[in-house]
């Protein structure tokens, strides 16, 4: 299984990862692999995007994904306007669709968007003429995030292709997994998953992954493990005794780790509860790639955004 | 579409002579010297002028690549609806601070290329200075540019397509002129 990148993608919008042909996650790929040499110049900023306007529409907290695209924003040229709901209308009671169509007015190129309800990104991309790109909608999907961990293992492994990676946590509430079962999945690589099993979703195995209730079964050989935070603030009971059991039970430790391939790479999207779900010696070791996420996650979204700039692509269906 | 051969293979070998010892006559065996050629086909002439100046003068400059995509005038709002140019490699493996850049393409055309290249280039340093060499001038200049060094000046139409062909492109080697034919 080897794709030939597409030309262009073929929609005006990125919702998620479930609408991208293989093809067209590579072209992404390829495109933010030339992106990250920009950081490394001494003008970090290219005109691609001048003259065009983007509104971070953040109505659920954020500092990585806000800060990665103003940071891949202002380094495409692209002018950028920051929205976070506490000091919005919102709290004059807007509708999401009013305070939408009332930036829109203002003519923006972009919206990205985060949101706490599925679907919201998808909503928007149909009522709105601006490029929606979704950033993080409840427990339904994150794009940029699954592309840009599919990036840092393409840089340390070569290929996605044949990677064998577990994904541990809590399943449950994770939009991080969803997007990036459906990602690597779709790229030739074999997702294994684990949690509490008050923390796996029934139909989970439908995504393309396998699904285990220990850890130590789920890391056993992989190439990559990848970490998720416990989201504590998405519980409205602990599905769990406590965080010290957690650590018990499932957390990366350094002797969970060494059952992995000796050079297996730990990766964790942020932001991390050191202690519950992964152990500091191993989020500080040699074998994590947790910053280098952090660095591939601008040049993704730098992709993603020129190469949705050429607006060539088709409106999101109804 | 009719297509003319220019150069074959043996004549597009003497102008990269000729457009090697021009180089030579003008910068000289500067130390300063930087080929760089511009994306994709730029780059390997860029690569053979630089062995054959070296051949001549015994010191063979560093070749670098470099990508316009992101500086062109003819993406983003300017051109609505259009397809993204894929992006290649930019590589300035040595800084281009205070040389003499010697700038390299196919074919000279409208000169928006150019007018890209140079942005691009002053992003990373400031030359002392920069030159152009092109295998093949089509004219047709849209922008107050002009090349320093020409392989081959052809005349042609603005319906006319003029391709070089390289063979670490390619696979082939050698200049065509594609004409309408009328019918």
């Amino acid at each position: 299984m080897s794709f030939q990148p597409a030309q262009r993608l073929r929609s005006k919008d990125l919702v998620g990862i479930d609408p991208l042909t293989p093809e067209e996650i590579q072209l992404i790929l390829d495109t933010a692999d030339q992106m990250r040499s920009i950081a490394e110049r001494p003008i970090k900023k290219v005109p691609a995007l001048r003259g065009m306007t983007v509104v971070n529409l953040f109505f659920e907290a954020s500092t990585r994904t806000r800060f990665s695209f103003e940071v891949a924003e202002k380094r495409l040229s692209a002018d950028s306007l920051s929205f976070a709901s506490s000091t919005s209308a919102v709290t004059k009671g807007e509708t999401l669709i009013d305070t939408a169509l009332n930036l829109e007015a203002m003519q923006p190129d972009f919206i990205v968007i985060r949101h706490q309800s599925p679907g919201v990104p998808h909503q928007l991309a149909k009522i709105l003429r601006s490029a929606v790109i979704n950033a993080g909608d409840g427990a339904h999907e994150h794009p940029t995030q699954a592309l840009l961990d599919a990036l840092t293992i393409r840089c340390r492994r070569g290929t996605l292709e044949g990677q064998v990676v577990a994904i541990i946590g809590d399943l449950q509430h994770s939009r991080v997994l969803r997007s990036n079962v459906l990602l690597l999945a779709r790229m030739g690589a074999t997702v294994r998953v684990a949690g509490p099993p008050s923390l796996i979703p029934i139909g989970l195995e439908k995504l393309g992954c396998e699904v285990h209730h220990r850890i130590e079964d789920c890391i056993a050989g992989v190439d990559v493990v990848m970490m998720l935070r416990i989201q504590l603030e998405r519980q409205g009971r602990m599905n769990f005794p406590s965080p010290r059991e957690f650590y018990d039970f499932y957390a990366l430790t350094p002797e969970r780790l060494k059952l992995a391939k000796k050079d297996a790479l730990v990766m964790h999207p942020g932001p991390m509860n050191r202690g519950v779900e992964i152990d500091s010696r191993v989020a500080d070791g040699p074998q994590s790639v947790i910053l280098e996420q952090v660095t591939n996650g601008v040049a993704v979204r730098m992709a993603v955004l020129y190469l949705l700039a050429g607006g060539s692509g088709e409106p999101t269906a109804h | 579409m009719h297509r003319i051969q220019v150069l074959d293979a043996r004549e597009l070998a003497r102008v990269f002579e000729r457009l090697a010892a021009e180089i030579v006559e003008q910068v000289g065996d500067d130390e300063k010297l930087y080929m760089v050629g511009v994306q994709t086909r730029g780059v390997p002439i860029a690569r053979r002028l630089a062995e054959l100046i070296g051949v001549s003068t015994g010191q063979k400059p560093p070749v670098g690549a470099i990508d316009i995509s992101l500086y062109r005038d003819d993406i983003g709002p300017w051109r609505p609806a259009h397809q993204q140019p894929v992006i290649r490699d930019t590589r300035l493996d040595e800084s281009i601070e205070g040389r003499i850049v010697c700038l390299v393409d196919d074919v000279l055309y409208t000169g928006r290329t150019v007018r890209a290249a140079l942005d691009t280039l002053m992003d990373f340093g400031r030359p002392r200075a920069i030159r152009l060499a092109v295998l093949v001038d089509r004219g047709h200049r849209e922008l107050p540019i002009a090349a320093d060094f020409v392989g081959r000046t052809v005349p042609t139409a603005r319906a006319e397509d003029v391709q070089v062909r390289i063979k670490e492109v390619d696979g082939e080697e050698g200049v065509w002129l594609f004409k309408e034919v009328a019918s």
